[in-house]
């Protein structure tokens, strides 16, 4: 089987050298290289995925800074956008989390905003989108469940950890229950990084294999409708992404706030 | 061979220069994207703390404010609004209690006008009445008179052709006696 896929990649590789057949490569999108020049990747090098990020904090600069800066009693198109975005976020945070969860606002946001931008940018023609990188969602998740970890010692003590014992089940099942509880509360970020990542991932990658059917004349008008449907519901899986990923960090939130079951 | 030299020099490519493997797995660049991405969510932190929420939060409390003037104002308004319909209400009732005042005053004037003139026109109409009647009583008493002179006269005249003498005192007392009847 190892040998039938070698042998299978460097026959793909000489198709794709000699410009002939059907050529998939819909992880290319994905390579992250310097922006300016050729070489190796290091901690610091300027490259694609440094680029998109700074792009996002420009265009939410551009609509949370620029928008608003009339300040202006009867909202503009752009302070519109940031007021609704401010009011979106403040009201899933008093509902999810509670009102004393609002000191948040800041740090959920910027999750929010981040991800629903870096999404919507990586949709863009020829882009390169850093939520499809697990080593970006994984900083997003840890970020969340230390920050979730570390609040809830720091407001609770250890009667955190009463998150894990659920003093309403009978007590014999109250350590298998806890058991549960501790690996599900570890899963979390797990959870919470590859469905992001994933979802973002599958979509850009099923979209490139679309792309390289429509280069066959005979299903072309079929492969670019499914890019075009693709696309359409691409859109819609950024934004509810970005949302899923802020409601799940409210919720861990309100566990942090009320850990007692 | 080139092939070698070319994959040596970068991580997770090919010698195509696609990629080799999935991108996401590649550790090499996994400091590179988090190193950015640190950056990036600190820039929007600060944007957003520093800047961008407590200019939108300013905005939207002052909104609310200028809502709440407003709608108090329109209140204090409409409170004014209500005072003046009340006091054109009260003005209206009471040109119209004056009205009927008025009126009723005129007409108890008139009543007592009227009053006046019919007691004075009974009056004159009874003063009337009495001197009629008493013309005519006058008249019927002298007819009467008359009546009683013709009946004497007639009765004599026909005790007379009959052949009787004439007793004036007899027939006298006759004809009053039938005249009163």
């Amino acid at each position: 089987m190892a040998g039938e896929a070698q042998h299978g990649k460097d026959a793909g590789h000489a198709a794709a050298e000699h410009g002939e057949g059907l050529v998939f490569h819909p992880f290319d999108q994905f390579i992250v290289k310097p922006m300016f020049h050729d070489g190796p990747v290091g901690l610091f090098t300027f490259t694609n995925a440094a680029f998109w990020m700074l792009l996002a904090v420009a265009v939410i600069f551009c609509v949370m800074v620029l928008g608003s800066s009339k300040r202006a009693v009867i909202p503009g198109r752009a302070q519109s956008i940031g007021e609704l975005l401010y009011g979106f976020l403040h009201k899933m945070i008093s509902d999810v989390a509670g009102k004393e969860a609002l000191p948040f606002l800041p740090y959920i946001m910027t999750l929010f905003l981040f991800i629903v931008t870096a999404n919507l940018l990586g949709l863009l023609p020829l882009s390169y989108t850093s939520t499809s990188h697990f080593a970006v969602t994984v900083t997003l998740a840890l970020a969340v469940f230390i920050t979730i970890t570390v609040v809830g010692f720091v407001k609770h003590g250890t009667k955190f950890l009463g998150l894990f014992w659920v003093s309403s089940a009978p007590l014999p099942l109250r350590p298998v229950l806890a058991a549960v509880e501790v690996i599900s509360y570890f899963i979390r970020p797990v959870s919470h990084s590859i469905r992001l990542g994933g979802n973002i991932l599958a979509g850009h990658a099923v979209i490139k294999v679309f792309a390289a059917f429509a280069s066959i004349t005979l299903i072309s008008p079929v492969a670019i409708l499914g890019i075009t449907a693709l696309y359409g519901l691409e859109v819609l899986v950024a934004v509810v992404q970005a949302y899923v990923f802020t409601i799940l960090t409210c919720v861990y939130l309100k566990d942090a706030m009320h850990p007692s079951h | 061979m080139a092939d070698t030299h070319n994959e040596s020099l970068l991580a997770c490519v090919d010698v195509s220069g696609s990629a080799d493997g999935m991108p996401q797995l590649c550790a090499d660049w996994f400091g590179n994207q988090v190193f950015w991405l640190i950056l990036t969510l600190v820039a929007i932190f600060f944007i957003l703390s520093r800047i961008a929420l407590p200019r939108i939060a300013s905005v939207l409390a002052e909104r609310q404010g200028t809502i709440t003037n407003d709608i108090s104002a329109a209140d204090e308004l409409k409170r004014r609004a209500a005072d003046a319909e009340a006091a054109y209400e009260k003005a209206l009732a009471d040109a119209r209690t004056e009205a009927q005042a008025i009126a009723q005053k005129t007409r108890d004037e008139i009543a007592t006008e009227l009053a006046a003139a019919t007691a004075k026109a009974d009056e004159d109409i009874a003063a009337k009445t009495a001197e009629s009647e008493k013309a005519i009583s006058e008249i019927r008493a002298s007819a009467l008179e008359n009546v009683e002179v013709v009946a004497k006269d007639t009765a004599s005249a026909i005790v007379t052709a009959l052949g009787g003498t004439v007793d004036d005192a007899a027939i006298a007392a006759a004809v009053s006696n039938q005249v009163k009847g």
